[in-house]
């Protein structure tokens, strides 16, 4: 299950850029072509958060639909899963737009801790 | 309340928009230069347990006779009998482990290759751990990426596992030797395939038998040239 080693990737990308805090909430895209399942980020959250300064926080995870553009008649329609055909043209000849995306995209912090912003960095 | 210093304060939102393999990626990167400096070809060799992918490296191992010089890097959650059966052929060889990892990544990788030390304009196969879900997420540095399949897993495995597939250069069609013992249609293996990857060169071929694997073989001396 790769959702493990992403799940892990996302804790250590968060507290290497916000030492010392604690993160209240995690925000999430992980977009529906991607190839990750949300709910199995869902599932590895709480452990691998355990004992860092990111235990206890709250996960809101957007997953944006997939859009692919068709090679052959540049048609653009809503791709569910990777594998697509044109519901225009019927080619499985397909650009994926969007939906392959896999971001932390902000994280929530308390205001008192979070200002001023450069004392958090010195630290 | 604040999980820091306890006071009640509103949150405030920090925008990060950071992506998530950034940092396997730009690894990735580091590990195609290294490559590039050298001039050597890498291949991660992906596939289900079990499609041949061992098999088909002896036999390309033995194919070549030297020339490109070949090196392999062994990705399995456990042991090293696939390690020793490269060892085995003379070339050189290093496992990695994963334990309960799923699949390589680009760290695991740069420190092999480090180990494994290949020379100029030689070629290193990464043979990635069994698995068509996992690594297909994880770019390692690889100039090329070749799925293995076999003729008894099924024509549908392209649609079952898209992303594995439509990250193919290469998809190499085992065992079909045993394409008479089968219910195997060749013909729909393709059209699945073509849903989901239109640009991948397809290379049926037996590596036990040695049928089609001439094909195989001018693919990397291609590859190399």
């Amino acid at each position: 299950m790769h959702e493990l080693s992403i799940t892990q990737e996302v804790v250590a990308a968060i507290t290497a850029r916000l030492p010392d805090t604690r993160i209240t909430v995690v925000r999430l895209e992980i977009g529906k072509l991607s190839g990750v399942v949300a709910d199995s980020v869902r599932f590895c959250f709480d452990l691998v958060t355990e004992g860092t300064a990111v235990e206890g926080a709250a996960l809101v995870i957007e997953e944006p639909a997939g859009r692919a553009r068709c090679r052959a008649c540049v048609h653009e329609y809503e791709a569910e899963w990777l594998v697509v055909l044109c519901p225009e043209c019927g080619s499985a000849a397909a650009e994926v737009l969007s939906g392959n995306e896999l971001r932390i995209t902000s994280v929530e912090v308390s205001r008192e801790c979070a200002a001023p912003a450069d004392a958090l960095r010195t630290r | 309340m604040c999980g820091t210093c306890g006071c009640s304060a509103d949150t405030v939102t920090i925008p990060l928009e950071h992506r998530v393999l950034a940092r396997n990626d730009e690894l990735a990167r580091h590990n195609r230069d290294w490559l590039a400096a050298r001039d050597v070809l890498a291949v991660n060799l992906m596939s289900s347990p079990g499609s041949g992918k061992t098999t088909l490296l002896e036999r390309t191992i033995h194919d070549l006779g030297g020339s490109p010089v070949v090196s392999v890097v062994e990705g399995d959650q456990e042991t090293a009998r696939d390690a020793e059966r490269i060892r085995a052929t003379g070339c050189r060889v290093v496992q990695v482990n994963t334990g309960s990892g799923c699949h390589l990544d680009a760290a695991m990788v740069a420190k092999a290759l480090r180990e494994l030390d290949p020379p100029a304009r030689s070629v290193v196969f990464v043979e990635n751990v069994g698995n068509l879900v996992c690594p297909a997420l994880f770019d390692l540095g690889e100039r090329h990426r070749v799925v293995v399949t076999s003729v008894t897993e099924g024509e549908d495995k392209p649609l079952k596992y898209p992303h594995m597939f439509a990250s193919a250069d290469v998809v190499v069609l085992n065992k079909i030797d045993l394409l008479p013992h089968l219910d195997f249609e060749v013909g729909a293996f393709v059209r699945h395939l073509h849903r989901v990857n239109d640009r991948a060169r397809l290379l049926p071929l037996s590596a036990t038998a040695g049928a089609g694997t001439g094909e195989w073989t001018a693919q990397l001396r291609d590859w190399t040239s």
